[in-house]
């Protein structure tokens, strides 16, 4: 591996890491469920970065594109149900705060 | 051949939806029964992926890259008679015309996930997979749309997405290694640099993620309140089989074909494989809910399997691939007891229900059998099971976890004969005087999956062979 | 309440064409696009519909819930700001062989040629979704 590509690969990492940490602080520090949903997000783009970053340095841009491509589509359709499910724990509980939400005991 | 298993409920899934008045009724019911029987004959009937085989079919047009081996085989067989126990329950469980077409068309989406999960021979497409079986059973625990159900299905939810994020990266990282994410390329990259830093984070990160997915015991958190709050049929099918086809079949999977496990991997295997077992026992001991002392159940069990898996002589994995099956047949089972006992006494606190053999007859022989099984008793097969799994632990010389695993095969029979006792046998309470035994077609999975119980612990030799 | 709400999606809308362009940086132009149009726009539709939906918290409760979790991460900005120096000063990523790369190939050639069981997950992910909306987002009746 030829040294400007290691630093770049240093960089773009550092990046990555950052953007997860921005992610797992958004999840942790929210008390509202459409923001851990929103922090949720944070964390899977920046496993996407990571993914089209070893695609490039491995020379393989175009599987990682097509699953890049792949994974965009699972995600937006896992956000859709995320967010239909929070709506009807809206509509049970009055409130989208995830600390009321301990209704299952034991 | 193999994209059958596939295609074909791909094309039921189309057929169902095409705006004609008499396949939104009874028909959708039949015609997907039908195809789960021929699933169930196709999976045990079809010739394995020898190099001399025919090939598919379908090679021109579609490059699936798909292959059945006899692991695969048998998790097709357990998919099929778990989602036929699941749709015969549901006639039962779910009211109203357009709940029962929305449930048979998301269990069809669900089926396909699984039967692709099974067969595909891509990491990344494996990962695919899971996540529409995942997706597939958000909607399906949120389907009556009830409080604790809803409560249920957001901690799968958010767990399954941390899942998610441990496997891309794990998918990613291997991409950089080997260039390539199907099975053979990095199976390659695994036997020409095994002591890599990045293969071996990128292996414990996938692990990881497995073991969110199936709920092993640090990461079990979602499953005792997504199991135990949503309708039935949907707990049969998640207890019985998406924990296993997603979680606990990739596992053995990628251990046997694609990763070289070091040996420190296969101690964490076995103990966290362990902990679970213990977790899960003592859990059950304090439960009042039927079905969420099943629940924790799973997780004592599927904890068995981890531990056999990490021990990982030929022996042992026997043992862990049978009693994979085994707790298909008898969780779904137990599940289906659960189901019929709930709407019939109308009520799941197990302190309030008492005596209701006489009341229930079939539904009590049949969960007696199932607890039996569960525990370990012989001739049923979970007796043989277990039996080979603390065989091939004493073997290899790993005497604490064999005693490990016989102590809690103790802890289960207290548990679940607690859990016959307070519920069968027993005083009758006053206000459950009245209830009958519940319909006819839940009568028929329970007795159906009693006899497999009973066969396959008396002919167990013959399926040994046979798989 | 809902501004707030409504300038986090707005953020994770401007993430979504930050990292756009770092993906056409790394040479990946399709996924660039992709990500754009359906992270950028569908995504922020979704969470605005739910946001929709879905009540504001009153305005008193605001300010304790600021403080409290003032109080509990205060030490966040300094642990990012550190960690960044700290890793770009002794990061090292390991020596390791990268595969030799194969004949240029299109993605197009890639995706509609070589990887058809991801197409087919696809489809059958997006009708799980439309069922999902089926189901989850129908008006209950009072």
């Amino acid at each position: 591996m030829s040294p400007e590509l290691a630093q770049l690969f240093r960089y773009f990492i550092i990046f990555i890491i950052l953007l997860s940490i921005t992610g797992i602080y958004c999840i942790l520090a929210t008390f509202n469920l459409i923001r851990a949903l929103i922090g949720l997000e944070i964390l899977i783009k920046a496993v996407t970065l990571l993914i089209i970053l070893a695609g490039y340095i491995s020379g393989r841009s175009a599987l990682a594109q097509s699953i890049v491509i792949t994974l965009i589509v699972v995600e937006i359709v896992f956000m859709a149900v995320a967010c239909g499910v929070v709506l009807w724990a809206f509509r049970h509980n009055r409130t989208i705060d995830p600390r009321k939400l301990s209704n299952l005991k034991g | 051949m193999p994209s059958a298993f596939i295609l074909v409920p791909f094309f039921l899934l189309i057929i169902l939806n095409l705006p004609f008045k008499f396949l939104k009724g009874e028909s959708a019911f039949w015609l997907f029964a039908a195809l789960l029987l021929a699933q169930l004959f196709l999976s045990a009937l079809c010739p394995l992926d020898t190099p001399g085989a025919r090939p598919d079919p379908l090679a021109p047009f579609f490059a699936f890259g798909l292959s059945i081996d006899s692991l695969s085989r048998l998790l097709l067989f357990s998919i099929a008679i778990v989602v036929f126990t699941s749709l015969s329950v549901s006639r039962y469980s779910i009211k109203g015309q357009t709940q029962r077409f929305n449930f048979i068309n998301l269990v069809l989406i669900m089926l396909i996930g699984m039967n692709a999960t099974v067969i595909v021979t891509d990491l990344f497409s494996l990962y695919l997979f899971i996540e529409v079986t995942a997706v597939a059973s958000f909607i399906l625990i949120s389907i009556e749309k009830e409080k604790f159900a809803i409560e249920g299905a957001f901690k799968y939810l958010f767990l399954s997405a941390i899942a998610t994020v441990f496997m891309l990266s794990s998918i990613a990282l291997f991409l950089l290694l080997s260039g390539n994410t199907s099975f053979a390329a990095i199976a390659g990259t695994f036997k020409n640099s095994a002591d890599n830093f990045l293969l071996k984070l990128a292996t414990g990160l996938f692990l990881c993620a497995l073991f969110i997915k199936s709920g092993i015991f640090p990461f079990h958190g979602w499953l005792p309140d997504a199991h135990s709050s949503c309708p039935t049929p949907v707990s049969v099918l998640l207890s019985g089989i998406a924990v296993k086809a997603c979680g606990i079949y990739v596992l053995v999977r990628l251990a046997i074909s694609v990763f070289i496990l070091s040996i420190d991997a296969k101690n964490v295997l076995m103990f966290i494989g362990a902990c679970s077992i213990v977790f899960g026992a003592l859990a059950c001991l304090t439960q009042s809910n039927f079905k969420r002392l099943l629940a924790y159940s799973t997780i004592s069990q599927l904890g068995y399997i981890v531990l056999a898996l990490g021990c990982f002589t030929p022996l042992a994995l026997t043992g862990a691939l049978f009693h994979l099956f085994n707790h298909a047949v008898f969780k779904s089972l137990l599940f289906v007891n659960a189901g019929a006992v709930e709407k019939q006494a109308g009520t799941i606190d197990m302190d309030k229900m008492g005596g209701l053999a006489k009341q229930m007859p079939f539904t009590a022989t049949t969960s007696a059998i199932a607890s039996l099984s569960a525990a370990g008793l012989p001739p049923l097969s979970g007796f043989w099971s277990k039996l080979i799994i603390i065989l091939a632990l004493w073997n290899s010389g790993r005497i604490f976890y064999a005693g490990v695993a016989l102590l809690s095969s103790v802890l289960t029979l207290a548990y679940l004969l607690s859990l016959q006792r307070k519920v069968f046998f027993g005083r009758l309470e006053d206000s459950l005087k009245y209830i009958r035994e519940a319909p006819l077609v839940i009568v028929f999975p329970e007795v159906l999956l009693a006899i497999i119980t009973v066969a396959a612990g008396l002919g167990f030799a013959f399926m040994l062979r046979w798989f | 309440m809902t501004v707030r709400l409504i300038r986090s999606i707005v953020g994770l809308a401007l993430t979504s064409v930050a990292l756009s362009a770092l993906m056409y940086r790394l040479g990946s132009p399709l996924a660039a696009v992709f990500e754009l149009s359906v992270c950028a726009g569908l995504m922020s539709v979704i969470f605005i519909t739910t946001v929709s939906f879905t009540a504001r918290v009153s305005k008193e409760r605001l300010s304790v819930r600021r403080r409290e979790r003032f109080m509990k991460f205060w030490y966040l900005p300094f642990l990012v700001i550190a960690s960044g120096l700290l890793l770009s000063r002794y990061l090292r990523i390991p020596q390791f062989k990268i595969p030799a790369p194969s004949g240029a190939q299109d993605v197009r050639n890639v995706l509609w040629n070589l990887r058809h069981v991801d197409l087919f997950g696809q489809i059958v992910m997006l009708l799980a979704g439309a069922f999902g909306v089926v189901v989850l987002f129908k008006e209950p009746k009072e």
